[in-house]
């Protein structure tokens, strides 16, 4: 991806965590994104995250597919490994990197249309897996480096740039990760960094597939009059959120906003969203109740934010396959050879 | 005319009623006699109730090709009696179920019929449908003891020491045995003429499968993460790899796993998965058949631009599409050559037996690692999923896997910088490093154009810079994979070359030829990118047969590109019928040219 460097000038004054590190430590390049695109937003969320937890970022991996989304892993954590891979194929480079080396911290960016369309299969999958990685779609229901075609999350009547009306229903990521099973799911909005954060946060400590959808309007082909997911929209939402916290260790995860309220705003071709959060008696350990409600919202047109899922247990991929804790990547080749004594044994059995 | 321990015999029943232990059973006791024996499983896409054959050689000699020629068939399926009858030679013999009587339209003079009731005897003698008919194929096997000579002692160890568990399935698999022994000896002049007398022809041997051997050489090589979508013929090589697993890679006091399968949900997210891990710093490798290297394709790209290891198995089958995928091939050699969009070229190693399986597969791991690439092990149906006799795989202890170029976090502590695509050495490999080891070995692996240091780019120079690159790190290969096997015939002035799984036929149809006059050169290839012997070969033969296996000579197309010779010096001689190679196809193709010459 296209990307600009950055001058490492840190202002002696910025607060250093546990580490001693700042900020400024968790960046990357500057983005080549367009000026005001909501991914910027969660890249910085993103920043804010791994900084409020103090985690090294050379012990972190991050990866993406292909598209808008994608690009940005080059725009945080310069001193992560990164792998920018094929389209809607992340899952696949994330479950095996993860299956090789547990040990590292691994966050999955995505798009709608890395996940949703062309790698659908590879996120039904990597979910059904319960890769431990904290997986964020950020979500705009548009491609935009082709320029403007519909998404699978596009909503249904919603119009492209040029005025053509998608006639097709939305796929829902969060519905979609809690039919598959999933242990952490989430929505936001970029804007919305004081609930984005600790959302992110969170996911990172869960052991298992924490799937973070981030609605993310396009600035240049998603935020005109007819869109769904405008950025008009996100910019006044953005206004009305009361920054949470986030509690270690995972569990304890509490969000300190008005529960319950929704927010209507009514976009410039007069059609509305509104936006509810989550309850006080919501009951994210309730995988069905949780799927009622987002679709009980979702009836009313509104869309739910905020953590919807956590499971109560959670068998990452190595719990499933029984893996040793010494990472397989650094297993010493003398525990893995059975040596030549035992190879002239074994072929006994073929004779 | 065949005779002692030179015939073949062809054993055609219905899929699923258990002959298949039966016709282990005989191959594997004409083994323990001494005698060079190869069993060639000819087997539907289905899992009950379609014909299949099982075609056992006998040859002192110790050729091991298929031959069509069969002395002897054993015909217990009525749905194809028809066609097996014509397939024996004239002057041979035909073993059949005489519980029913013989249509007397499918008999022929010049044939001898022998006739055991094996279904009515079992049913007297066995209880229950499915016993009955397990029994009837252990009851043929019995029989050709005594028409063979197969030695009864060998028959008995061998159910004991698979039984030794199930006292009860070993005495009904002897009796079974024994009815089938004692009618032949009472009812016709056992042994027939054509018949078994032990040698000490095996004892260095072993019987195994290729993709078993491949298994061992993953498990021996050191690899950690293997990830697969199920298909034929490729199927049984990770389930091979799982099984060594659970017996060698289980830590003794946790008895947790010290290697991940990941059953993928194609072979799309297997290549990926195999990608993944690899850059991650494990050995991990997939084991696919053509479509499955198909769907890889742009992930296979993506590695070989973004230099990452991976290895993968190409269990060849008979294509285009699903084509036929019980049936032998080897039509991916462009493909794998050339896979994925753009260009690229991809280091091949063609193993030509279950030995040289095991022995490629733990090199394919080397050669990943040392060129940071893909690299393909290209066997076949044929030598993947039929048993052969093959001499003992051996190991060296003092190996150590090369995992090529890995910055350590000592290393990199020491380096002012690191920049992920520099030619530091000048052999056109460069230096990688794994996530989670130092801050200063992080660096971006993408598959969009990037420059020497690693940073994205869509300049041109840059773009080229690196693209060369990694051409000559791949044409560097070429010294590194296995060196062609070369036989010389004194004064040859014709080279025969070839590829994998046909080394058995040529070699015979070699000797053959060369009693009648016709000395050839051989040349094997084992590796790609070819080494500069190939061309060599080529150019010092005033025509050089080039034997595979498709449509499309797709060998001799590598060779025109990759050796740059003259199209005229490379005759092709092809078989794709989905049979593996017999010597016949071999002499045919080259004497069809000479006498054209002539």
């Amino acid at each position: 991806m296209t990307y600009i460097a950055k001058p490492p000038v840190h202002h002696p004054a910025l607060q250093k965590n546990a580490l001693g590190l700042t900020r400024r430590d968790y960046e990357g390049a500057i983005t080549t994104l367009c000026a005001g695109c909501g991914h910027d937003s969660i890249t910085a969320a993103i920043v804010q995250a791994f900084w409020e937890l103090s985690i090294a970022p050379h012990k972190v991996a991050k990866l993406s597919g292909i598209g808008c989304s994608s690009k940005t892993p080059a725009y945080f954590l310069r001193e992560a490994h990164g792998f920018n891979g094929v389209h809607g194929r992340m899952p696949a480079l994330v479950t095996g990197a993860n299956a090789a080396n547990g040990d590292i911290i691994y966050i999955g960016i995505s798009g709608d249309g890395d996940s949703l369309s062309i790698g659908l299969g590879q996120l039904c999958h990597a979910i059904r897996r319960n890769v431990n990685v904290l997986y964020v779609l950020e979500n705009n229901g548009v491609y935009g480096l082709t320029k403007g075609q519909f998404s699978a999350s596009a909503d249904p009547g919603s119009l492209s740039k040029k005025g053509e009306a998608n006639t097709m229903d939305a796929i829902d990521g969060c519905l979609l990760a809690l039919t598959l099973g999933a242990t952490f799911v989430a929505r936001s909005f970029s804007g919305d960094k004081g609930q984005l954060v600790p959302i992110l946060k969170a996911g990172l400590a869960h052991k298992g597939f924490a799937f973070v959808d981030v609605i993310s309007p396009c600035v240049t082909f998603n935020d005109h009059e007819g869109s769904t997911k405008s950025y008009a929209y996100t910019r006044e939402k953005n206004v009305e959120v009361v920054q949470a916290d986030f509690v270690l260790p995972a569990g304890a995860i509490t969000t300190a906003y008005d529960p319950g309220t929704v927010r209507t705003v009514t976009l410039h071709d007069g059609s509305t969203v509104r936006l509810r959060k989550v309850t006080d008696d919501y009951d994210t350990t309730d995988r069905d109740r949780s799927y009622t409600y987002i679709r009980e919202a979702q009836k009313e047109g509104e869309v739910v934010t905020g953590l919807l899922y956590l499971s109560p247990s959670s068998n990452d991929l190595h719990e499933q396959n029984q893996t040793v804790e010494t990472p397989l990547a650094h297993l010493p080749y003398e525990e893995l050879c059975p040596g030549s004594a035992e190879l002239e044994k074994l072929q006994k059995g073929f004779r | 005319m065949p005779q002692t321990n030179e015939f073949a015999f062809k054993i055609a029943t219905a899929n699923g009623t258990g002959s298949a232990s039966a016709n282990g059973l005989i191959m594997q006791a004409i083994f323990r006699m001494g005698i060079p024996v190869t069993g060639k499983n000819v087997f539907p896409s289905n899992i009950q109730g379609l014909p299949t054959w099982y075609e056992i050689r006998v040859d002192k000699r110790g050729y091991t090709a298929r031959t069509p020629n069969f002395d002897l068939m054993v015909a217990l399926n009525p749905a194809t009696y028809q066609k097996d009858v014509q397939e024996v030679r004239g002057g041979g013999w035909l073993l059949y179920d005489s519980t029913w009587p013989l249509d007397p339209r499918l008999t022929r003079p010049d044939v001898t019929y022998l006739g055991i009731p094996l279904a009515e005897m079992c049913n007297a003698a066995f209880k229950g449908p499915r016993e009955r008919i397990l029994m009837k194929n252990i009851a043929y096997a019995g029989a050709l003891a005594a028409l063979l000579g197969i030695d009864t002692e060998i028959i008995k160890a061998l159910l004991t020491e698979k039984y030794s568990r199930k006292p009860a399935l070993m005495d009904s698999n002897q009796q079974a045995v024994n009815l089938g022994y004692d009618y032949a000896r009472a009812n016709f002049p056992c042994p027939l003429p054509i018949h078994l007398e032990a040698m000490d022809k095996t004892q260095d041997a072993i019987l195994i499968d290729g993709n078993t051997a491949s298994a061992l050489g993953c498990l021996y090589a050191g690899a950690t993460v293997g990830a697969w979508y199920p298909i034929t013929p490729a199927t049984s090589l990770m389930e091979a790899f799982k099984s060594f697993c659970m017996k060698y890679r289980r830590d003794p006091a946790t008895k947790r796993n010290r290697f991940a399968i990941l059953q993928a949900e194609d072979e799309i997210a297997a290549v990926g998965m195999v990608i993944g891990a690899a850059w991650a710093g494990a050995r991990a490798f997939t084991s696919t058949a053509g479509p499955g290297i198909s769907l890889m394709n742009e992930f296979i790209g993506l590695a070989y631009y973004g230099e990452v290891p991976a290895v993968i198995f190409d269990v060849q089958r008979a294509g285009p599409s699903t084509g036929m995928p019980t049936r032998t091939q080897q039509g991916d050699l462009m493909l794998c050559a050339y896979a994925s969009h753009g260009d690229t070229r991809h280091i091949c190693l063609y193993p030509a037996d279950p030995r040289e399986a095991f022995e490629f597969s733990a090199a394919a791991f080397d050669l990943a690692e040392r060129f940071q690439t893909p690299v393909f092990v290209l066997s076949d149906l044929d030598i993947g999923m039929n048993d052969w006799m093959v001499p003992k795989l051996t190991w060296d202890d003092r190996y150590r896997p090369d995992r090529g170029k890995v910055l350590s976090a000592a290393e990199l502590d020491e380096l002012k910088s690191f920049s992920r695509y520099l030619d530091v050495d000048g052999d056109g490999i460069p230096y990688r490093t794994l996530p989670g080891v130092h801050a200063k070995g992080a660096y971006f692996t993408r598959g969009s154009g990037h420059n020497r240091y690693g940073a994205y780019t869509e300049d041109g120079d840059e773009y080229v810079d690196v693209l060369d690159r990694i051409d000559r790190k791949i044409q560097r290969a070429a010294r590194a994979v296995p060196a062609p096997i070369v036989k010389t015939s004194p004064g040859a002035k014709l080279g025969l070359l070839t590829i994998g799984g046909c080394q058995a036929a040529c070699s015979e149809a070699l000797d053959q030829l060369e009693r009648e006059g016709i000395g050839l050169d051989y040349m094997r290839v084992r590796g790609f990118p070819f080494g500069d012997e190939v061309r060599a070969f080529v150019e010092s033969h005033e025509i050089t047969f080039v034997v595979e296996q498709n449509r499309d000579a797709q060998l001799r197309s590598l060779l025109l590109l990759e050796a740059v010779v003259a199209p005229a010096k490379l005759e092709s001689v092809r078989y794709y019928g989905g049979f593996p190679l017999s010597a016949h196809h071999v002499i045919a193709g080259v004497k069809a040219r000479l006498e054209k010459a002539a």
